[in-house]
């Protein structure tokens, strides 16, 4: 039964690749050409991506770090020893 | 030598190129708004580096220098500082998380366009954020790699 | 010349991944499995978005000739691809704890043998 699933599931992926777009052929990428051209003069940095990532979408960063808060915070109370 | 300590050669060497470690993390998470990098990456750096020292040292030995209290602290520092950056933007400008440091003499100059070598002096808030995020990453990993490998240690 | 190799690389990856997960019994197999998968994730995400012959969008000393927006690669994929690398480190280390925790408690890491609220 679960190699019947597994069949079907790699069936499924192969049909999908054989109808993605070809690799290295971009349709429309003009919200990039826009934060490539200004990312200088609107964050004064030189690296596009680290400004991608704080200024154009800083909050995705904040729930990222409250995400990885929570998971450690998780993990320090299942592991905590109480002493007797 | 107790039971999980490693060979004085292993000892020895972890000492000597700890610092060594340290400092390229803070030099990656520093440059962050320069070159490839910044705040996470940075972050995974400086955590291995206390890692390498609870493989070689043991991790009750580890335990009496740096507690997972004040590691814990160490990430919640992070956690406040990205926080409170992002009111002072909402209060002194438009929006939460505006870039208000861009023309200012702190961290402010604007980059001529096109290629460049890099000046440390730009970015605006991003150099602020890369250190909190920093602070965060290595905080966090290390009080769990600390607590997992003392949680192994003793079975009664 | 590439003729995109690197999604059936994405596939096979996905494939190999979801294997260790369904068919095998032990914890700790199930968990290297998932994080195959989310190797995998990952890596389809960062080739979405590859311009074929382009460079890094970092202006420190890029080399000379290079047409600004047209001849350098999507930053936006790059941006998610982080997000998500720091999100299954905290899923794995929130899993091996808990791992921890089960086999202190009954004794073995077998899948089936830990199917009862004991106790």
């Amino acid at each position: 039964m679960r190699w019947v699933a597994f069949v079907v599931f790699a069936a499924f992926l192969l049909f999908a690749a054989y109808e993605l777009h070809p690799f290295g052929e971009l349709d429309d990428s003009r919200m990039d050409d826009y934060i490539i051209s200004n990312a200088q003069n609107e964050t004064a940095a030189n690296n596009a991506v680290t400004s991608v990532v704080f200024d154009y979408r800083g909050y995705d960063t904040l729930g990222e770090a409250t995400v990885l808060f929570t998971a450690i915070a998780g993990a320090l109370v299942v592991l905590r020893r109480v002493k007797k | 030598m107790r039971q999980d300590e490693m060979t004085p050669v292993v000892r020895t060497i972890a000492a000597l190129i700890f610092p060594f470690i340290i400092i390229f993390s803070f030099y990656v998470i520093m440059h962050g708004h320069l070159t490839p990098g910044g705040g996470f990456q940075g972050g995974a750096i400086g955590a291995s580096a206390i890692v390498m020292l609870i493989v070689a040292y043991g991790a009750r030995n580890v335990k009496k220098k740096a507690k997972e209290e004040s590691l814990s602290i160490f990430e919640s520092i992070g956690g406040l500082v990205f926080v409170i950056v992002g009111i002072i933007g909402f209060v002194a400008a438009s929006s939460f998380l505006y870039n208000f440091l861009v023309g200012e003499p702190l961290f402010g100059t604007i980059p001529p366009f096109g290629s460049n070598p890099g000046i440390l002096n730009s970015g605006g808030i991003l150099p602020i954020l890369n250190i909190a995020v920093g602070m965060k990453v290595i905080g966090g990993l290390a009080s769990v790699v600390l607590v997992m490998a003392l949680a192994g240690g003793d079975e009664e | 010349m590439i003729y995109s190799i690197p999604f059936y690389t994405v596939i096979i990856l996905i494939l190999v991944g979801m294997y260790a997960m369904i068919f095998r019994r032990n914890l700790i197999k199930m968990a290297i499995g998932l994080t195959i998968v989310e190797s995998a994730v990952n890596l389809f995400l960062v080739t979405l978005g590859y311009r074929e012959g382009g460079v890094a969008p970092i202006y420190t000393n890029l080399p000379s000739g290079i047409k600004i927006p047209e001849e350098m690669v999507l930053p936006v994929p790059q941006a998610l691809t982080l997000t998500s690398i720091v999100i299954g480190v905290a899923i794995l280390a929130l899993m091996l704890s808990l791992s921890i925790m089960i086999y202190r408690h009954y004794g073995t890491l077998d899948s089936k043998k830990v199917r009862r609220l004991k106790e």
